[in-house]
């Protein structure tokens, strides 16, 4: 059964190499259950392999990762855990729905599921359509239903908001509450210094580092900042002062 | 492995070929175009009948290991293939849905083609018709799995269908289709002795010519069926759950 007071994740001197250059330098932190955690930082600093590291689908050099009190890419939890990636792996020859039943099949998830996370990622007037002829938002809100089937208890999305007008984004936040409300934990990338202020923790990473793992509101406090694109600075220039 | 998975995979893949109507055509129709354009070309009903068998043998195997290695290799760049390893989808439910799916194409494709030899091109068949069907499928599977395997060494759609006159070419010239394969220099025949399509092309003209099935028939049934699944075993080993 699910332990409240154990972490979800829970990482110990993570490494990671990519093509002969370590990428990741011996990352350690933990994850909180039921809560939404944003992983931040710019472009190429590493959160994807971090993200490939927890579902289990990363070589990693070094280091333990434990997801819900298990090894990370433990069979058991290929059930447990929902992924989406950057790109979106759905497949454009087949309509969002024969996409859903599909992966909804292959978990074994309740066929009820479909109708379910189609209508939570507002994706019911074009689910008949087939995923090539979808934008680019589209498609990736289809990718995000894909992570959503079969009630995981952690759901990790690899910047599932870009490319969405405003309106969508906030009923996507809304959604990811809902869920975190409902015990589900959420790992959420995001290059989008605005979109932090919706998660209850934050992990802000740099050039395969964690420069601070804090809630929004302490790490205002701490780099004496309300804007968050300003304290990731300040983050850096502590960094390099030191 | 598990059966429900299994054949959701090979619905899934049927699928996305029932939105692709102009595959499908190809797949269902070139074959038998082909074998119709031979027997005009030959105009002689005794050497049309021992080629005939041989375009049976090959096309299966060529167009299953084409569509098969392109399938792939769009899984592994689009990322569902990532997705799918995340997923408690076992490698063999993905290599036997392959398998499936296109078997039964190739079930199609011979059924059609079949039909037209053995009716318009009086194409004389000395053996039951069982048995060719068993070949052919036998083929068409090698081809799924030899496809899923070489896809893993190709990095571009470029590099995959490259590969097809590398697995294809020398199969077929080393076959005993041109020359006879007792006729060829030792290391050569040694060559042909070990390629799976050898075995295939003999059985087939067992069937065709020879009519009687014996023990020579069971043992090229075997060669193939086992080279089918060493080959499927081997394409389960390039997919890989953890990637770099």
């Amino acid at each position: 059964m699910m332990n409240l007071s154990e972490p979800a994740i829970a990482v110990r001197d993570l490494r990671v190499e990519r093509g002969g250059v370590e990428v990741l330098h011996g990352l350690t932190f933990e994850v909180p259950r039921g809560q939404v955690t944003g992983l931040l930082g710019p472009s190429g600093c590493g959160k994807t392999t971090l993200m490939r590291a927890i579902v289990g689908v990363q070589i990693v050099t070094g280091g333990e990762v434990a997801v819900l009190g298990r090894p990370a890419g433990d069979p058991s939890l290929r059930r447990m855990i929902g992924y989406s990636t950057q790109n979106p792996a759905v497949y454009r020859d087949l309509s969002v729905v024969e996409n859903l039943r599909y992966f909804a099949a292959v978990l074994n998830a309740p066929k009820s599921d479909v109708d379910r996370v189609i209508e939570e990622v507002g994706l019911s007037s074009v689910a008949g359509q087939l995923g090539g002829t979808l934008s680019g938002g589209q498609l990736n809100r289809a990718s995000l239903a894909v992570a959503l089937l079969g009630c995981p208890e952690l759901v990790v999305l690899d910047e599932p908001t870009v490319g969405l007008d405003p309106v969508l984004r906030q009923e996507l936040w809304r959604l990811f509450q809902s869920l975190a409300d409902r015990g589900v934990t959420l790992i959420v990338s995001s290059h989008v210094m605005d979109e932090a202020a919706r998660c209850q923790r934050l992990i802000v990473m740099r050039e395969g580092e964690i420069l601070a793992d804090d809630t929004p509101h302490e790490l205002r406090e701490h780099t004496r900042t309300t804007d968050l694109e300003e304290a990731f600075l300040r983050l850096i220039e502590e960094r390099t002062a030191a | 492995m598990n059966l429900a998975i299994t054949l959701a995979t090979a619905r899934r893949i049927l699928t996305q070929l029932r939105h692709d109507h102009r595959t499908v055509a190809l797949m269902a129709l070139v074959p038998t175009l082909v074998i119709i354009l031979l027997y005009y070309v030959i105009d002689d009903q005794r050497s049309f009948g021992a080629w005939a068998p041989i375009l049976l043998c090959v096309f299966p195997f060529l167009v299953m290991f084409l569509v098969t290695s392109i399938a792939t290799l769009r899984e592994r760049t689009s990322g569902t293939l990532e997705r799918l390893m995340a997923t408690p989808l076992g490698k063999l439910d993905l290599l036997l849905g392959y398998g499936i799916a296109f078997g039964l194409m190739a079930c199609a494709q011979v059924a059609i083609a079949l039909a037209v030899s053995l009716t318009w091109l009086g194409f004389d068949l000395a053996g039951p018709l069982w048995s060719l069907v068993v070949i052919a499928l036998l083929n068409a599977l090698l081809g799924t799995a030899l496809g899923l395997f070489c896809s893993a060494f190709a990095r571009s759609e470029f590099q995959a269908v490259q590969f097809m006159p590398v697995v294809m070419i020398p199969q077929l010239l080393l076959g005993g289709i041109l020359v006879p394969r007792d006729q060829m220099a030792t290391v050569l025949e040694w060559i042909s002795n070990v390629l799976p399509m050898s075995y295939a092309i003999e059985g087939m003209k067992d069937v065709v010519i020879g009519g009687e099935l014996g023990g020579e028939f069971w043992r090229d049934v075997a060669v193939v069926a086992g080279s089918a699944l060493l080959a499927l075993v081997l394409g389960a080993a390039t997919l890989r759950r953890r990637t770099p």
